[in-house]
């Protein structure tokens, strides 16, 4: 991976270009000592690191829309970053760009039940937006892995899923309007509290595109009433094609599932040794589905799913009765990250496919990984097809590293081949930029960076990201 | 006409214009949006039908040709459908024509379900379309979660022909349900009519429709609806629970119907509008600023979705009268679409509410990079 050479006339400059954001900051605004800078120095895609020029920690629309004024007179590169948990190196910093981070920007600015929305500054992690609605009996239902920490910001600029979107969708299908800095400090409102808006869906178009169009600063977000109650089935089977078989049979009947999560026999071994969750060792794929509504209605679709899971011949069949139980049936698969991480580095993919080509992928993937002599283990979203494959390797051993990295590439062009595609919700970033040509032909690449070109000509939000390096140089200047 | 028989025709079609086109599916909502000015239309109607559906991914893709018609017959047939329930135009636009897919996005055509299973650009998987230029883009793809680079999709949904002539679409569809109840109340008042559907939209009850439709000569008459749907047994307890819930909030009586379809159908399609003269504005809005809204303009009937959201106003067919409206909405963060008026209306009054200058420039700056020559239904969206 490769980013551009920091501009020299930039760094050049860098006292004088500090002291014009320290102008415009409060003290505690500004970051600017080496040893401190290395705080930013990444995102959670920990491999690629380098110091920022500086750090801005704006508290205000007013100060996000001074700190960008002045970038973009200075022609400086501007990093957004939410809470620095994104996983493609959305957020990785060069050594002439400013960071941007929104993380003091964490207010609730207003709780509208009765018009079911709630509008909050966009540093306000995932898990305190529905944690400010929660005692009303609503809920955000989008809800990334990585919700305790992640920022709404961060949740727009890659249109961040959950394991619950299958009923509820992605963050762009929960998003009304957002406060937005362009990249020459005009403050824009898009959208607003009402379903829609007039004229095209720029709302659609500024969600997941990764921060480089504009810094959002506040967020309408559609909340919804907490359903009665939600209940998960665990079901095993000895192997991946007939999980694979059953998931689609599900759907097929009608029945829609809140979340319908699938393990292969790697992850299941790695969380049971990590939390010991219970889950059957023998198994090649386990699945846990989760219905939602009330006693009766849990029963009710409960009862179909166990009739066509059945028709697979499960190894494992096991129906929660108690919150304690319903507890230790998700704790394996809210502990897969956690667990791999102990016994190894990992890269996660994010490839998704169509459903139908499940089994295919899951064979495909398994040979890919022998012939590069790598584990993977695989969890993931099986109602929507969001995989995430986790390659293991040793970081101190920069070999494994290349592999693992060219094995991640093989699998994401393999869930292109399949009809899908290289990311489902973690976003492009550093780590599949130059992926993008395997999905994308150089006019359909063109029609993306002509986006870009309009709301920020100059190219300095985020620049380097998203789009090949070869496609998107020289533009800006 | 020119009517390409394939997306490469398309291409070669529009790379070789020298004047602008109206670009046209089934016809039957030609009348959106402000009058285009063009000697020549464009037709998508040769580039139909069902490439891939796969019920089990619960996927379709289709050209953007194809006569919705098919679409939800090949839907039905294995008891899936659209979920967002779109609009036909035709009876309160009175036109003719067969909708195609292609005509339903590019407006962006959602109907009552919308408060429960998102708009029609929430179900747009992929797009291919040619731009201004005759290029050939895709974006997006066939499956449910993408964020590989920029959401075109978004942006071509509800963008009306201008930034490019939509080829073949990818959508999400959904299963039919088993049953589906509509809760009716009679008598409800415009604002005790919101707040009852707002009660139950707060509700963990999954309400899939929530309408009012008030009767001018009838205070007594108005009737406000609302529809849930799911499994047999599952609805019957979620109608026990909203029955008491509406009963509790209106203090009327609450009828249940296990069938009711055609209301749904005329909420959808306005069809109290339908054979009334007069300007026809779609209003979207916060649900509780509804009534204040409707009360605030001077009108010749109202009728409300949404849970009040969105807000449909028959009024004179006059400058003024859409001033006032446009007025009312921009003080309260709505907009107002004129969906049906003379063409001299739509082309003075605009079809669309004014967007802050900010936004149309960059509107105008999307319309220069995928439309360079200005030759796709050129004025459709802004002067």
């Amino acid at each position: 991976m490769q980013m551009p050479q920091p501009d020299a006339g930039i760094l050049g400059r860098r006292e004088a270009i500090v002291a014009r954001l320290a102008a415009a900051l409060p003290a505690d605004g500004l970051v600017s000592d080496p040893r401190e800078l290395l705080a930013y120095d990444c995102d959670a895609l920990t491999v690629y690191s380098c110091p920022p020029l500086a750090v801005t920690l704006p508290r205000s629309t007013e100060e996000v829309s001074a700190i960008l004024r002045i970038c973009h007179a200075e022609g400086v590169p501007v990093i957004p970053r939410g809470s620095g948990t994104g996983l493609a190196g959305g957020a990785l910093p060069t050594a002439d760009a400013v960071v941007l981070g929104v993380a003091r920007l964490n207010a609730v600015l207003e709780t509208n039940y009765a018009d079911r929305y709630v509008r909050v500054q966009s540093g306000r992690t995932n898990l305190s937006v529905t944690g400010a609605v929660e005692p009303d009996g609503f809920f955000y239902a989008p809800d990334p892995s990585s919700q305790l920490a992640c920022a709404i910001a961060g949740n727009i600029a890659m249109n961040s899923g959950g394991a619950h979107c299958l009923k509820y969708g992605v963050t762009t299908n929960n998003l009304l309007g957002v406060t937005m800095v362009m990249a020459d400090g005009e403050v824009v409102e898009i959208g607003g509290p009402a379903m829609d808006a007039a004229g095209y869906d720029l709302l659609g178009v500024i969600c997941g595109s990764e921060g480089q169009l504009g810094v959002v600063t506040e967020a309408t977000l559609r909340i919804l009433p907490k359903p009665e109650g939600a209940r998960p089935i665990l079901v095993a089977y000895d192997s991946a094609v007939t999980a694979g078989a059953c998931v689609s049979d599900i759907i097929r009947a009608g029945v829609l599932p809140v979340a319908i999560e699938f393990m292969d026999k790697p992850i299941i071994h790695l969380t049971e040794a990590f939390v010991g969750a219970g889950y059957p060792m023998d198994a090649e794929a386990l699945l846990i589905i989760e219905v939602e509504g009330s006693p009766a209605e849990i029963e009710e679709q409960l009862e179909k799913i166990k009739a066509i899971a059945e028709t697979h011949h499960p190894t494992t069949l096991r129906e929660s009765a108690s919150e304690a139980q319903s507890k230790a049936i998700w704790a394996g698969r809210k502990a897969a990250f956690g667990a791999t991480g102990q016994v190894a580095d990992y890269l996660c993919m994010d490839g998704t496919i169509p459903t139908s080509a499940l089994p295919e992928t899951l064979g495909r993937m398994t040979q890919l990984a022998a012939d590069y002599g790598l584990r993977v283990a695989n969890v993931f979203h099986a109602g929507d097809g969001n995989l995430h494959p986790l390659i293991m390797f040793d970081a101190n051993n920069p070999e494994e590293l290349r592999k693992a990295e060219a094995l991640g590439a093989d699998i994401l062009r393999l869930c292109v081949e399949q009809g899908g595609c290289l990311t489902g919700e973690h976003g492009v970033g550093v780590e599949k930029r130059d992926l993008m040509v395997h999905q994308y032909d150089p006019v359909d690449l063109e029609a993306q960076m002509g986006v870009k070109d309009v709301f920020d000509p100059k190219w300095i939000l985020n620049p380097a990201k998203v789009f090949p390096l070869a496609a998107s140089q020289g533009r800006g200047a | 006409m020119i009517e390409p028989r394939s997306e490469a025709e398309m291409a070669e079609a529009v790379a070789g214009l020298s004047a602008p086109v109206e670009v046209r599916g089934g016809g039957s909502r030609g009348a959106l949006g402000r009058p285009v000015q063009a000697a020549e239309t464009l037709s998508t109607g040769g580039l139909r039908g069902i490439s891939l559906y796969e019920p089990g991914a619960l996927t379709l893709v289709a050209g953007a040709g194809t006569p919705l018609r098919e679409i939800e017959a090949t839907l039905a047939a294995e008891n899936q459908r659209l979920a967002f329930e779109p609009m036909d135009h035709r009876p309160l636009l009175g036109s003719g024509g067969e909708p195609t897919i292609g005509g339903v996005a590019a407006c962006n055509v959602s109907g009552p379900r919308r408060v429960q299973a998102g708009a029609c650009r929430d179900a747009m998987l992929g797009v291919r379309f040619v731009d201004g230029a005759g290029r050939v883009v895709k974006n997006g793809g066939r499956v449910m979660k993408n964020v590989t680079g920029y959401d075109l999709v978004k942006l071509m949904g509800g963008a009306y022909g201008t930034l490019g002539v939509l080829t073949e679409l990818a959508f999400k569809v959904l299963p039919m349900p088993e049953a589906a109840a509509t809760l009716v109340v009679r008598g409800l008042d415009d604002v005790s009519a919101v707040a009852a559907m707002t009660a139950a939209l707060g509700s963990p009850f999954d309400v899939s429709g929530a309408a009012h439709l008030p009767d001018a000569g009838d205070p007594a008459a108005a009737r406000t609806l609302v529809r849930i749907e799911g499994f047999q047994a599952s609805v019957a307890y979620r109608a026990g629970r909203l029955r008491d819930l509406l009963t509790a909030q209106s203090r009327g009586e609450v009828e249940i119907l296990s069938e009711a379809a055609d209301l749904w159908a005329d909420v959808r399609d306005v069809r109290g509008f339908a054979d009334r003269p007069g300007a026809v504005w779609r209003i979207s809005a916060r649900p509780s600023d509804g009534p204040g809204l409707a009360a605030s303009v001077p009108h010749l009937a109202a009728r409300y979705d949404w849970g009040g959201g969105l807000l449909w106003l028959l009024t004179e067919e006059s400058d003024a009268a859409a001033a006032a409206v446009r007025a009312a909405a921009a003080r309260l963060r709505a907009h107002a679409t004129l969906v049906r008026g003379p063409a001299a209306l739509r082309a003075s009054a605009g079809a669309f509410q004014p967007e802050a200058p900010a936004l149309a420039a960059i509107s105008a700056g999307l319309r220069a990079k995928f439309d360079p020559r200005g030759l796709l239904n050129p004025g459709r969206m802004s002067a």
